[in-house]
């Protein structure tokens, strides 16, 4: 994965972007970009990357995730440390993917999906484990509380991760979230399908957030972002969300897009 | 034996499984009568559930925590747990065969029933061989699952809940809400009001005082216990090498159900046999830290057939199917099964914290009903219940013997989509909308143009949302704004940025 340059060891990173944050929320891969070629990393797009099929295979149309599926390990294979600003993208790549390969009976397909989903990292895993950083050099003069989003929390263990890159952010005011582990109700189409027990769910969620006083409340996943910061700018609370990868990337150069990435 | 079981049949196409008997229809609970998203509203904006729920989880939640975190090797014996229920189910028909074995020659009679029906109609002749007119009864889903109180009461018999939560349930003709607090839906101002009104014998100047309302319940229930003839429980366990079944519970009403009376009859499910007494072990530490908080739960029965002189000398066990051998064939299904009932995953459950048990329709709420009470009835009978879970997976870091709920309520949403797909030639809207998705994004430039498309959504936005979006993405508007389409993708920047790339 290192390429020899006279600048040192570069190591070259293929950005699957998710379809979500490429279509609705741009400001995330792009912060993703520019925060790993700040650490002196080589980002590539590969144009061929699509989405990876979790809404399929949770809202139960397995049959039809597949192609998604199949795209997603046709067009990362060649590469050899792929990283997505998602945890629940990257739960999916991970404990999904092989499992409806297989209850299509594709077994090739499965084992090539399950060479593909361990060198798939989620953005927090990628710079701490891989990567071996934790001050990445970021300034972020605001009030902010971190959200544990449940399948960076659950599925993929990121632990305190996020925290601690966020805790070596210089100007950042960081402050505990209430009952953070609690899930905000987002849970992908089970917003739509059950929208009144997601509302009752984002409700005591924006609580908290409101409680901490917080300017902004961050996450690792767009989704759940777009769930609590639709919620908060419906109430014209005036807290926004960002993902955790603006936070990383902003400097006092260039600081956050901001608002491009919230709903508020 | 006249059941299948302990067979898995070998899966073919994704989603075709044998054809085995479900719980029949019109007979028990494991049916709701509303979908859960419209049953859930309704509880929802019941603000002394709301409230009840809120401080009952949280006081167990904390209980729980506390108690497991004393144990060091609270993650082995979860694995332990795990693997002793998974190799059950791997010889099931074997284990219960020895189990009947075993109870046979202690003196025990063993009847088996194939579902509900006939589960209600052995216990209904026990009892009428009797001559005996009332049955006490310790808390039992089964037989709650079954309706047995229902078939009873259709034949003469009065059956009387003596756990105390079951009691207020019973006399409310209510329906419980919880597996291990059944009445947590009521407040102690209401639990006097329906002991006054429908308990006979309780004082009218009856206060809500915990200790009094306890004590009313213990003298009622005393004149009972003494009176009644039959018994009738549950089982938490069956010991297969012994014969030895076990119930487990806190306040004594379950000893005195299962000594006292003159005859004892057990309604359980199949998949509760354990194959060891050694096994026990492990399970007496992993249940009462889950269910209750506790490190030991206050009373713990145990019997073994018949003791000469001494306890019950009529003693029968109906083991239950009712469902679960078509469970038991599903290969990923069938950990189901494993369940203990703690309901340790209903406490952590976001969804049921807020909603309660009522909204899922079925004696076995939470995430564990949600898996369980589908495969029981056939998905089909229960489709609201596998997408009533966000999948934050906070039931599975509980479960003590180690269940993969989401997993399981994946998979279950899966099947109940390939047996829609089988059974409806005119595919619903969701079906269409979800093929034309994958259509899309199966290709980079169809999906290229299709996030082109999407930008006509900034019409629809003014200062950065959108408050009004068109069904079915209505639902999400309706509390919450959405985001406008950004004027470039993230994929139109990039190459904005790296014409020269390929």
């Amino acid at each position: 994965m290192a390429v020899h340059s006279i600048l040192g060891d570069v190591t070259r990173i293929a950005l699957f972007a998710t379809c979500l944050a490429d279509t609705l929320f741009p400001d995330v891969p792009r912060a993703t970009v520019t925060l790993l070629e700040r650490l002196g990393h080589r980002v590539v797009f590969p144009a061929s990357q699509t989405c990876c099929g979790q809404m399929h295979v949770n809202t139960g149309y397995q049959r039809e995730a597949l192609p998604l599926i199949r795209r997603y390990v046709d067009t990362f294979e060649p590469h050899e440390l792929i990283v997505a600003p998602s945890g629940s993208c990257v739960g999916s790549i991970a404990h999904q993917h092989a499992m409806v390969a297989r209850r299509h009976g594709d077994e090739r397909l499965a084992l090539r999906a399950e060479a593909v989903a361990a060198r798939t990292y989620e953005l927090s895993r990628l710079l701490v484990d891989v990567l071996g950083v934790e001050d990445v050099g970021a300034h972020y003069p605001h009030r902010v509380t971190y959200h544990p989003t449940c399948h960076s929390l659950r599925l993929l263990a990121v632990g305190d991760r996020p925290l601690r890159l966020l805790r070596h952010v210089s100007g950042i005011d960081l402050v505990p979230l209430p009952d953070a582990e609690v899930c905000c109700g987002f849970g992908g189409t089970f917003a739509v399908k059950n929208a009144d027990t997601s509302t009752a769910m984002l409700a005591d969620k924006m609580r908290n957030v409101l409680a901490t006083g917080a300017e902004v409340c961050t996450a690792g996943d767009s989704s759940c972002l777009m769930h609590i910061g639709g919620g908060l700018s419906r109430l014209r609370t005036g807290v926004k969300t960002v993902h955790l990868a603006e936070i990383l990337a902003a400097t006092a150069r260039a600081p956050a897009a901001g608002t491009a990435a919230a709903v508020s | 034996m006249t059941t299948f079981l302990g067979l898995p049949v070998r899966r073919g196409l994704a989603g075709s499984l044998p054809e085995l008997a479900h719980a029949p229809r019109g007979v028990g609970h494991l049916r709701a009568d509303q979908e859960f998203p419209v049953a859930a509203r309704r509880a929802l904006s019941d603000t002394q559930l709301r409230r009840n729920l809120g401080k009952a989880t949280a006081t167990i939640r904390a209980k729980r925590a506390a108690v497991v975190g004393e144990l060091p090797d609270w993650e082995e014996l979860r694995a332990a747990g795990q693997a002793i229920k998974a190799e059950t189910m791997t010889n099931l028909g074997g284990y219960l065969e020895q189990l009947e074995a075993a109870v046979t020659a202690r003196g025990g009679t063993v009847h088996w029933a194939r579902d509900a029906i006939e589960a209600n109609n052995i216990v209904t002749r026990l009892v009428q061989a009797t001559g005996a007119t009332e049955v006490v009864k310790v808390k039992s889903l089964a037989t709650d699952e079954i309706g047995l109180n229902d078939a009873l009461a259709a034949a003469g018999i009065s059956a009387y809940e003596t756990d105390l939560a079951e009691l207020i349930v019973q006399l409310g003709r209510d329906r419980p809400s919880h597996i291990l607090v059944p009445a947590i839906h009521r407040n102690r101002t209401e639990i006097r009001d329906i002991f006054v009104a429908e308990m006979g014998d309780a004082d009218p100047g009856l206060s809500d005082d915990p200790a009094a309302l306890a004590e009313a319940a213990r003298r009622h229930l005393r004149r009972k216990f003494l009176s009644a003839t039959v018994g009738i429980s549950g089982a938490n366990f069956a010991v297969a090498e012994t014969g030895t079944l076990c119930v487990v519970e806190s306040e004594g009403n379950g000893r005195m159900c299962v000594t006292l009376p003159r005859t004892l009859i057990t309604v359980m499910g199949i998949e509760k046999v354990i194959p060891r007494w050694a096994d026990l072990g492990v399970f007496m530490q992993l249940l009462p830290r889950s269910s209750t908080g506790e490190r030991m739960n206050p009373y713990t029965s145990m019997w073994t057939g018949v003791t000469p002189g001494d306890g019950p000398q009529s003693v029968h066990l109906v083991l239950l199917d009712n469902g679960r051998t078509a469970a038991l064939a599903d290969p990923v299904g069938r950990a189901a099964l494993h369940c203990i009932r703690c309901s340790a995953c209903l406490n952590v459950c976001p969804v049921y914290e807020r909603t309660g048990g009522h909204a899922y329709g079925s004696v076995y709420p939470g995430p564990i009903g949600a898996v369980l009470s589908p495969q029981l009835t056939g998905v089909e009978d229960n489709a609201s219940l596998p997408y009533a879970s966000s999948l934050c997976g906070a039931c599975y870091q509980v479960c003590p013997v180690k269940i993969d709920i989401p997993a399981l309520l994946v998979h279950l949403r899966a099947r109940h989509i390939e047996l829609q797909r089988s059974a409806r030639r005119v595919p619903s809207a969701e079906a269409i909308t979800m093929a034309a998705a994958s259509w899309v994004m199966a290709d980079p430039g169809r999906y290229a143009r299709a996030q082109a498309a999407s930008r006509s959504g900034r019409l629809l936005g003014s200062r950065g949302k959108i408050s009004a979006l068109p069904p079915p993405l209505a639902a999400w508007t309706r509390a919450r704004d959405a985001p406008v389409p950004p004027a470039q993708t993230f994929r139109q920047w990039w190459r904005s940025q790296h014409r020269d790339a390929p």
